[in-house]
């Protein structure tokens, strides 16, 4: 219980930081938005191409803005050596890991929602299986942000950590690109059986890495 | 009972020897003077006292547990008001002091005491980046109220305070025997903290000198 | 004295494989001379593997406070160092040995998708390792990443298997690069391969690891030369 109230706690206090900073809202989210824009100059709109694989580009774009998302939140940590008083404040670091990794979560949500409205009206697509399109995001995004958190406090306190974490994170997420992908495409199609098998894909990655990062926090939070 | 026990501590700043062997013994209630020169190793012995250095070698026992085993035990019952306030520049002094008793397992309201206690309590809603210095200085005193800790770390809790913000730290110094608190005061003006110190040690080299007390008694009768 | 015979066992074995795979060996009835490459590709592929499972195991040694001790650390960093190098060998010797074959570079199929995959892994475990000051600070990082790269092949392995067997009408050639097995020579010289390769691996890997402990060793040399410099610095007022 004391887990969950602590890591409502960090999650609460990262949330309501990113409110006051607006650094998501006026940079991740438009970085987003430039993504979709330049593969819409990299794949001629005219062909048909784009919405055909609309899926995955809207994931590389997720993808990208979240590696932004995890260096932003422990940048936050940073200033101040605000990190030490999280050390010394004595909540379990499995809270501060599903506090971070839930506040990392919830802002990617809004974001996919919002590259989502663009990608329908950017890329010609016609939103379909929406129960499919739903489930696959919250278990895709679930791995991303346990993942990324994870990889954000392995690296925290290092010299070139901001190059370091897209390093570590991308070819950790392979599963999760190609699971989500795969899931909206069968949305899209309108074949959502072939979706839901990688729905369940995406839910055991999840469920590995925010096991993991619970029983790594501690350590990794030691020792940065 | 002994509140901290250092023996032949190393603590490494990268690859410096910030403290090169140091001994230390504090016992419960007393406030401890810890002076030195710059660059002496002040600041990491608090640090390694905080359980937020890592020892290279030596042993360290704080309030009973061991540093190298269990470094997160020593955290919850230590206090540490050093050069930055552990804060968040986005939210308020108020937010700021209720995380941090939360996170302690304090009721909200011992926050709010805090923040009268340290005479911020006009600045609740002010954000934390808007800070002078001098305020700054009392939100870390007050972070550290809030949690009621039982080892109080105090790196230069002078620097910076105009003279009221002098007496709400005189405050907290002779008010902490009373209270329970067991004090390790770091500070470049010495003469401030004496009145209240029991004992006095000087970092030299990265190691622990103790001075007699007949030296800071002559030093208080002056 | 054993480095030394490792170093020549491997490379005695190195030559005789050399032989055996160029000289004695029939070409293969379908791929002709291509196929010779096997001796090289599949060793490397073997290594590869054995070099990441041995930085998991050291980095598991390492983190087990009973088996504790510096050199953990650095095993699983030399292996690791070496698996890269072979991994490299391996996608950069399959993609030429595709070539004729397949008629393709590279070709989008599991085992190489896994193997690209797990080389950007270790790439970045190879990077975190080079970051932290002390091998103090290094360590528990280092380990905690080994282990989560290691757990997340398989999974990334059976996505992409998974992937793969999704759109297999796009496929051209028959993703099974497996070759029919012929008479003596072959299967021999394939186990010899195997055999000189994991020989050469040992020696890259003791050499490297020596060469880590020294460097710690001067390390902790000059750090003890600090310490006493820090403490010599300021003489005591009485």
């Amino acid at each position: 219980m004391t887990l969950l109230r602590e890591s409502a706690l960090v999650m609460g206090k990262d949330l309501r930081i990113e409110l006051r900073s607006r650094v998501a809202l006026q940079q991740i989210l438009p970085f987003g938005g430039v993504v979709l824009v330049l593969f819409a100059f990299a794949l001629d709109p005219d062909r048909g191409l784009l919405s055909r694989v609309a899926p995955g580009l809207f994931w590389a774009a997720v993808l990208l803005a979240a590696l932004l998302a995890v260096t932003r939140s422990f940048a936050v940590e940073d200033a101040n050596r605000a990190r030490d008083g999280l050390r010394l404040s004595g909540i379990d670091p499995g809270a501060v890991f599903l506090g971070k990794a839930a506040a990392i979560a919830v802002e990617l949500l809004v974001l996919e929602a919002a590259l989502g409205a663009g990608v329908v009206v950017l890329y010609d697509v016609e939103p379909r299986g929406v129960l499919l399109l739903a489930c696959a995001a919250l278990a895709a995004t679930a791995g991303l942000a346990a993942t990324g958190t994870v990889y954000g406090v392995l690296s925290s306190g290092l010299r070139a950590r901001d190059t370091l974490v897209p390093l570590l994170v991308l070819p950790a997420v392979t599963p999760v690109m190609l699971g989500a992908t795969r899931a909206f495409e069968a949305a899209l199609d309108g074949v959502p059986g072939d979706g839901w098998p990688w729905v369940q894909l995406l839910v055991v990655f999840s469920a590995l890495a925010v096991a993991a990062g619970v029983a790594v926090f501690g350590p990794l939070l030691e020792e940065s | 009972m002994r509140v901290v026990h250092l023996r032949s501590a190393v603590c490494l700043l990268g690859r410096f020897p910030a403290l090169a062997g140091a001994d230390l013994d504090v016992f419960a209630g007393e406030v401890v003077l810890v002076t030195g020169a710059n660059g002496a190793g002040k600041t990491t012995l608090l640090r390694v006292c905080a359980g937020l250095a890592p020892l290279r070698s030596g042993t360290a026992e704080v309030l009973g547990h061991d540093l190298r085993a269990d470094r997160r035990a020593v955290r919850r019952a230590v206090a540490f008001v050093g050069h930055e306030t552990f804060c968040y520049d986005d939210l308020t002094v108020a937010e700021n002091l209720r995380f941090a008793a939360l996170a302690a397992g304090r009721p909200a309201s011992a926050a709010g005491d805090a923040l009268e206690r340290v005479g911020l309590g006009r600045l609740a809603a002010v954000a934390h980046g808007r800070l002078s210095q001098g305020q700054r200085r009392r939100l870390s005193l007050a972070v550290a109220l809030a949690r009621d800790a039982r080892l109080l770390l105090l790196d230069e809790p002078h620097a910076g305070l105009d003279d009221a913000g002098r007496r709400v730290v005189d405050g907290v110094l002779a008010g902490a025997p009373a209270e329970g608190r067991t004090v390790l005061v770091a500070s470049h003006e010495a003469e401030l903290v004496r009145r209240y110190a029991t004992r006095e040690v000087q970092v030299t080299g990265g190691r622990v000198v103790e001075r007699p007390r007949a030296a800071a008694g002559v030093e208080v009768a002056r | 004295m054993t480095g030394k015979l490792l170093g020549v066992a491997s490379g005695v074995s190195l030559a005789v494989l050399a032989v055996l795979a160029l000289v004695v060996v029939p070409p293969d009835a379908v791929q002709g001379d291509a196929q010779r490459l096997m001796y090289v590709h599949v060793p490397t592929a073997w290594l590869a593997y054995l070099a990441f499972f041995v930085t998991a195991v050291a980095s598991v040694l390492w983190l087990w406070p009973r088996t504790r001790a510096p050199h953990w650390d650095l095993l699983a960093g030399s292996s690791a160092e070496v698996g890269v190098v072979f991994t490299g060998l391996t996608l950069a010797l399959g993609s030429l040995w595709g070539r004729p074959i397949w008629g393709t570079w590279w070709e989008w199929d599991a085992r190489l998708t896994t193997t690209l995959v797990l080389f950007f892994l270790y790439v970045g475990y190879l990077a975190l390792r080079r970051t932290g000051a002390t091998a103090d600070e290094r360590g528990k990082r280092c380990a905690i990443a080994a282990l989560i790269a290691f757990a997340d092949v398989p999974v990334v392995h059976f996505s992409v298997t998974w992937w793969e067997t999704l759109h297999q009408d796009a496929t051209v050639f028959n993703p099974d690069l497996d070759v029919r097995m012929e008479g003596f020579w072959m299967p021999f010289t394939l186990v010899f391969s195997v055999l000189a390769f994991t020989l050469l691996y040992a020696t890259l890997v003791r050499t490297r690891l020596r060469l880590a402990e020294l460097d710690e060793g001067r390390e902790e040399r000059e750090l003890q030369r600090a310490i006493e410099e820090r403490r010599r610095a300021e003489v005591v007022p009485a």
